[in-house]
């Protein structure tokens, strides 16, 4: 809980149990391997390092034939669940100093892309007309395991993480704000999200991007979050050598209250056509 | 064997000049520094044209073209610039014969593929298009979809005009102007293609043609004022590419490499996978992207399909391109010949059994026979590099389990192909290989309307359809 609790100072007789924040992986919460820890806002938070990125990365890819082959309905309920979380936790999102209305909006983030789980494939895909007797359909497809480097709101965190997950595609994020990155991996961890779908990181994101833009079983690459342009320049060509779909920071930086719109997913899908002849 | 009394398409339809300017604004010119380059064919290694060689100032050139004329080409009603996408296609349908011989005569490919396949796709990929240019708003990318700017785009030698019709139709559907750079051994369609843009009065500088080599590529996609650049090519130039546009904001979609597998299940009807093994992968001598490279058959029926494999591979006709009954044609390059050679002699020394036809191959030009390598295991490098010739590699498996395993055990993931007789598999099958196309019961069949692009290191975007246009909207 957080130290400025006027709750607790009005009752200075119980000590107040504090919060141990660490990291987020394979649906777990360890300490980082390094053992480093880093002060954030007063508290000891764990600074990840390349083994927890590793392990990330491991722990995504092991959850992610199960989470893209899962049915659409069912990450739908899951994201809904998601969303329901974070409702009942609003308290404590408020006393890490996200304003009301945001959590409201990142609730409600979560509910608009639980419903595109089994829209999404309708939207981005379909029967192509070929000429020819042959059946030939389009249908999207989850990238696979994707890094995201999360801007520092809880808001922002939402509309990089929600997009990501609810094609299937399983995600290690390097998180900006790390009381409320870890505060949102206890609302998943009680959400039915399997583990291994979401890890979260924290630390210093400038030292673990990097080996995660280059890591040979990373997908895709979203640099939402990255501040500086020769960083982010420096994240894409490291990308270039597997050859990682990279989502760029957006210039002049985004807004999140606006309609997110298709991109967020559709930049994290592949498209898999499949023929077939028709005849008797 | 029957014999085939020869049946040649006549070279005379197509008139081919001494030398190539780049085309550039609308008319044709010299590189500045009068650089040239010789395009043969490679069918009989005569030299058949002299071709500019584009240096940094004519790409300059190019690029300043295609920026000026695309204020006024993205003003236009889409509606006009379908008419101008419209008229290409039809004069595209009225020169195809030229055009057809014309491609086999630079490229090596039979008269029958380039004929009956590359042409009416050509055609067809700017009907497509054209139809798109006036209804962008409906494709889901937004309202007001607006076009980038300049795309700069480097292609292929294995199809060198569908290449072309690839890259250029949806980005003047779309509203965006184009400097194309062909690849150095086979500009001549590409040339063509700016003769044809004449005849339909496109305005100058929509589409600027220059003709080099790798460096001439390396220029363009590296121009400061290009702001979106598609590639088909290798991966290791794709990777290059990445990493020249990475921090510059420009927009890129890739069409790699591929290693595909193609899946034959015990109950495959045999003759007619032997048929799609025999496409997959001799189709255009192999010089296919999405080719059926690495042929995965179910132990149980190996010994049958490969015995009638073998009889079918032995009626292929190798030979003079231009004959009509040819199946395979002439490699398109002496480099790449030596790299499908190379790589044969890997595949022996590495201990996989090698086994041709008996087939005479023309004394001139670059040649190879048709070629399948058996007991080929997943270490083996002929079942790891994209070879891009005629060249099959054969492994076996024993459960579904094992066959996905080993179709995706590679790090590209263009395309792959099934054969069997119950759709259940199939579709279970098809939902687990991690290809941009599967091919089920059939092979390396194509459309413009049926999105085409690869997963993993076989790049990324989507060509064809409407996946197609969003490479080229903002």
């Amino acid at each position: 809980m957080p130290k400025s609790s006027k709750v607790l100072e009005a009752a200075p007789a119980r000590l107040t149990v504090r919060k141990t924040y660490k990291l987020f992986i394979g649906g777990k919460f360890p300490r980082s391997e390094s053992g480093r820890t880093l002060v954030v806002n007063g508290d000891n938070v764990a600074l990840a390092s390349r083994k927890d990125a590793r392990d990330a990365v491991l722990a995504a890819r092991a959850a992610s034939a199960k989470w893209a082959g899962a049915t659409a309905y069912n990450r739908g309920q899951v994201l809904y669940r998601v969303a329901e979380m974070v409702e009942a936790r609003r308290a404590e999102f408020v006393a890490l100093g996200v304003a009301p209305t945001e959590v409201d909006a990142a609730v409600d983030r979560w509910v608009w892309y639980a419903g595109w789980s089994d829209k999404i494939a309708q939207v981005a895909g379909g029967a192509n007309p070929v000429a020819g007797p042959f059946f030939n359909i389009s249908a999207p497809e989850p990238t696979g395991v994707v890094a995201v480097v999360a801007p520092p709101s809880l808001l922002g965190l939402v509309s990089v993480v929600a997009p990501a997950v609810v094609t299937g595609n399983t995600v290690v994020v390097l998180a900006a704000d790390p009381q409320i990155a870890i505060t949102l991996a206890e609302v998943l961890a009680t959400s039915d999200v399997p583990g291994g779908v979401v890890n979260i990181l924290t630390g210093r994101y400038a030292e673990t991007a990097p080996w995660l833009a280059s890591h040979a079983d990373v997908n895709a690459l979203d640099l939402t979050g990255v501040e500086h342009p020769e960083l982010a320049a420096e994240l894409e060509r490291a990308a270039a050598g597997t050859l990682k779909r990279v989502l760029r920071p957006p210039a002049g930086g985004i807004d999140f209250t606006a309609d997110p719109g298709l991109r967020p997913m559709t930049a994290l899908l592949e498209t898999k056509t499949v023929w077939h002849p028709k005849g008797y | 064997m029957f014999e085939y009394a020869p049946a040649p398409e006549s070279r005379s339809v197509v008139e081919i000049a001494s030398s190539y300017g780049l085309f550039i604004d609308g008319s044709f010119e010299a590189a500045k520094d009068g650089n040239v380059f010789k395009t043969v064919n490679p069918a009989s290694e005569e030299v058949l044209a002299e071709v500019a060689a584009a240096g940094p100032e004519d790409v300059d050139r190019a690029v300043a073209a295609a920026r000026r004329a695309f204020g006024p080409w993205s003003a236009l009603p889409g509606s006009e610039r379908a008419k101008y996408l419209f008229r290409i296609a039809r004069i595209i349908q009225e020169r195809s014969r030229e055009l057809a011989v014309l491609e086999s005569l630079d490229n090596g490919k039979p008269i029958k593929e380039s004929r009956d396949v590359d042409l009416p796709l050509v055609a067809a990929h700017f009907f497509y298009y054209a139809g798109w240019a006036d209804k962008l708003a409906y494709a889901g990318f937004g309202p007001d979809p607006r076009p980038l700017g300049v795309a700069g785009q480097v292609i292929p030698w294995n199809f060198p005009l569908l290449m072309l019709a690839w890259k250029i139709a949806p980005a003047l559907a779309t509203g965006n102007t184009v400097v194309l750079k062909p690849a150095e051994t086979t500009p001549l369609s590409a040339l063509f293609f700016a003769d044809v843009c004449r005849q339909a009065e496109l305005p100058p500088g929509v589409v600027n043609i220059v003709t080099g080599a790798g460096d001439t590529g390396a220029y363009l996609v590296q121009h400061p004022d290009v702001n979106k650049v598609a590639f088909t090519g290798s991966t290791d130039v794709g990777r290059e590419i990445a990493r020249a546009v990475a921090g510059t904001g420009k927009r890129l979609t890739l069409e790699l490499g591929g290693k595909a597998a193609n899946i034959v299940f015990d109950d495959a009807p045999i003759d007619q996978a032997v048929e799609g093994i025999v496409n997959g992968i001799f189709f255009n001598q192999g010089h296919v992207c999405c080719a059926g490279s690495r042929l995965l058959v179910q132990e149980s029926v190996a010994e049958e399909l490969l015995a009638s494999l073998k009889r079918r591979m032995a009626t292929l006709r190798v030979g003079d391109p231009l004959d009509k009954n040819t199946d395979i044609g002439a490699i398109n390059s002496a480099a790449q010949l030596a790299r499908i050679t190379e790589l044969s002699e890997i595949g022996a020394s590495e201990g996989a059994e090698r086994w041709s036809p008996a087939c005479e191959l023309p004394e001139r030009g670059f040649w190879f026979a048709p070629t399948i390598f058996t007991g080929v295991t997943q270490a083996h490098r002929i079942a790891r590099e994209e070879i891009f010739g005629p060249v099959l590699s054969v492994l076996t498996f024993r459960t579904p389990a094992e066959a996905i395993e080993k179709a995706n055990n590679t790090p590209y993931g263009l395309s792959a192909g099934i054969w069997s007789e119950k759709g259940s598999r199939i579709l279970s099958v098809a939902d687990q290989l991690r290809a941009g196309v599967v091919w089920a019961n059939t092979f390396n069949k194509f459309d413009p309307t049926s999105p085409f692009g690869g997963y993993k290191e076989s790049g990324y975007g989507r060509e064809g359809g409407r996946h197609g246009l969003e490479a080229y909207l903002a």
